[in-house]
């Protein structure tokens, strides 16, 4: 018997080959994008505007595709971690943030990572695949919280950019009219700045932006992270500034601040210059430390006066509320390396 | 869609490409940019297939620019990349990479052709005093072993992890290094492989008391 295909994280254009090599009607792509993305049914046999005879064709090579959290943790800030497992037999992550107002969820978008930044829990487990777009947007659909979820961060495992066409295809499903309709200003995709992917991306999506700073120096920049011998932040800033980001269009850059490392008056002055008449924003992150590292967080007060710094030389900066420590579902703690061998 | 745009690269002939292992291939071009050591370049065969990147192997003065690769049964690019003869065109990107300042006296990490760009940098007589650690699976694995052994001498180590005990230290990278009573915090360490070679070895040098400000890192991605 063939192996069944998810039907689930498909973009129109993919459900209309599909219907067209099940020789089915045209229109019957629309309609099974509005059962998988709007009415949101989890069997193709529930999808009853299709034809009995095409839906047990259908049934014979597909499914929904949709998979249900292995495991959830729940931190006392009302942040919840939920555990996903992949296609390929890995787990991935995904973390649940309410706040008032608004709830936010940060997606994963490949099982490990291969950058290897050197204060990412998450790069420490190595690579172990990517994720599909169904994969992707299953870590929204199948939470309980899917209908409370007003914001999607690209945050979680993985680097977006290294699994650019996924992460195309599951930003098409969530922003498109046929897909789920969300408005592209709730969604952010998070990249350390893969220039080539990046250019993709922004030529491609309305959705927002944001780029792992956390140095303007270079030397430092590649202690931190490896890519910067690859993609340096300065042709990446000026590649973001040739794509002359437009109206809602959000550009951000994420900068962790480690204590005595990278949150000193000279790196105000760096970043200012970096990022001087861009339209942007900075948000600063506290380190969340992990485990055998020598790196510790600058204290809350260094933080507040950095903010302070960056807003008066005319860049908007914003510092990040921590949320989930006591899970490990703060920013760079997502990992799941200790199920690498513990579970098939 | 193309993964190549229009610019990204320049058609090439393939001079040579020589298989140095079971699956492993010393592919040659002729150099129209000049590099520096460390840099590298993005190789394709069509425009439709998503480009790799690869360190140069050769010496800034060399003509020709070479490129260690080891073909991937399950990977796009290298089955076919494997396939190219004499005359075959290939797409080949300006080099581009900042992997490229090496401070004396270094210590070079490497695990299979991520042992390219420190070629690159001896065979350019960019730095002096270096050791090399080389991890390969088996012997046939450690290129261009017989001038790395004449330059560096007992500073060329290599770290055979399925060899038989005799000429080789018979174990990782990560297990010379842990037990290295030569190990010095005050040099330079320069690592390139797989991220979890390269994780690795930062970790365990800087549990040795490396600073991390002495280590860099080029990771195969």
């Amino acid at each position: 018997m063939p192996e069944l295909l998810p039907l689930y994280g498909k973009t129109l254009a993919e459900l209309q080959d599909i219907v067209s090599q099940e020789g089915l009607p045209p229109y019957a792509a629309m309609q099974l994008a509005d059962w998988l993305y709007k009415k949101n049914v989890e069997s193709i046999e529930a999808m009853t505007n299709i034809s009995k005879s095409a839906r047990e064709q259908l049934v014979g090579r597909y499914y929904v595709g949709l998979s249900k959290p292995e495991g959830v943790s729940a931190s006392a800030d009302g942040t919840k971690k939920y555990l996903f497992r992949s296609g390929n037999g890995k787990f991935v992550e995904a973390a649940y943030i309410p706040e008032t107002g608004r709830a936010t969820l940060c997606v994963s978008s490949q099982a490990g990572c291969k950058m290897g930044c050197l204060f990412c829990m998450t790069g420490r487990q190595g690579f172990q695949g990517n994720l599909s777009s169904g994969e992707i947007i299953n870590q929204l659909r199948s939470i309980p919280e899917f209908k409370n979820v007003t914001n999607i961060v690209y945050m979680g495992m993985g680097e977006p950019f290294d699994n650019l066409e996924n992460v195309l295809r599951s930003t098409e499903v969530l922003t498109s009219e046929w897909g789920m309709g969300w408005s592209p200003k709730r969604i952010t995709v998070s990249s350390i700045g893969i220039i080539p992917a990046m250019n993709t991306f922004l030529s491609r999506s309305s959705c927002h932006l944001a780029i792992s700073l956390h140095s303007p120096f270079d030397e430092e920049r590649r202690m931190l992270m490896p890519i910067q011998n690859v993609y340096p932040i300065a042709d990446v800033v000026e590649e973001i500034r040739k794509a002359n980001i437009a109206g809602q269009r959000r550009v951000s850059f994420e900068y962790i601040m480690f204590d005595g490392l990278n949150d000193s008056p000279r790196h105000v002055r760096e970043i200012s210059r970096l990022l001087h008449n861009l339209r942007c924003r900075v948000n600063l992150i506290r380190f969340h430390p992990i485990p055998e590292s020598s790196l510790r967080s600058a204290s809350d007060e260094t933080i507040i006066k950095f903010r302070d710094a960056l807003t008066s030389k005319g860049i908007f900066t914003t510092i990040r509320a921590s949320r989930g420590l006591d899970i490990q579902a703060a920013c760079g703690l997502l990992s799941t390396k200790g199920l690498l061998k513990n579970k098939d | 869609m193309k993964a190549w745009k229009e610019g990204d690269y320049r058609l090439q002939q393939v001079i040579s490409n020589t298989r140095l292992a079971p699956g492993a291939f010393l592919l040659k071009f002729r150099k129209q940019f000049d590099f520096s050591a460390g840099q590298i370049v993005a190789l394709g065969v069509s425009t439709d297939i998503e480009p790799r990147f690869y360190s140069i192997a050769s010496s800034e003065e060399d003509e020709l620019i070479s490129v260690l690769y080891t073909e991937k049964p399950d990977g796009k690019l290298t089955p076919m990349l494997s396939m190219l003869n004499p005359g075959n065109p290939i797409l080949v990107s300006k080099p581009f990479g900042a992997f490229t300042s090496f401070k004396s006296e270094p210590v070079f990490v490497a695990a299979g052709t991520g042992v390219a760009p420190f070629i690159s940098a001896l065979l350019s007589n960019k730095v002096r005093g270096a050791t090399l650690i080389h991890g390969a699976p088996y012997p046939e694995y450690f290129y261009f072993s017989d001038y790395l052994s004449e330059k560096l001498g007992r500073n060329y180590i290599q770290c055979c992890s399925r060899c038989m005990p005799g000429s080789h230290y018979v174990g990782r990278v990560t297990s010379y290094l842990l037990q290295w009573d030569e190990l010095d915090p005050n040099r330079n360490y320069y690592l390139c492989g797989s991220t979890e070679m390269v994780v690795e070895t930062r970790s365990l040098l800087i549990s040795r008391g490396v600073p991390p400000d002495r280590i860099n890192a080029e990771i195969y991605f």
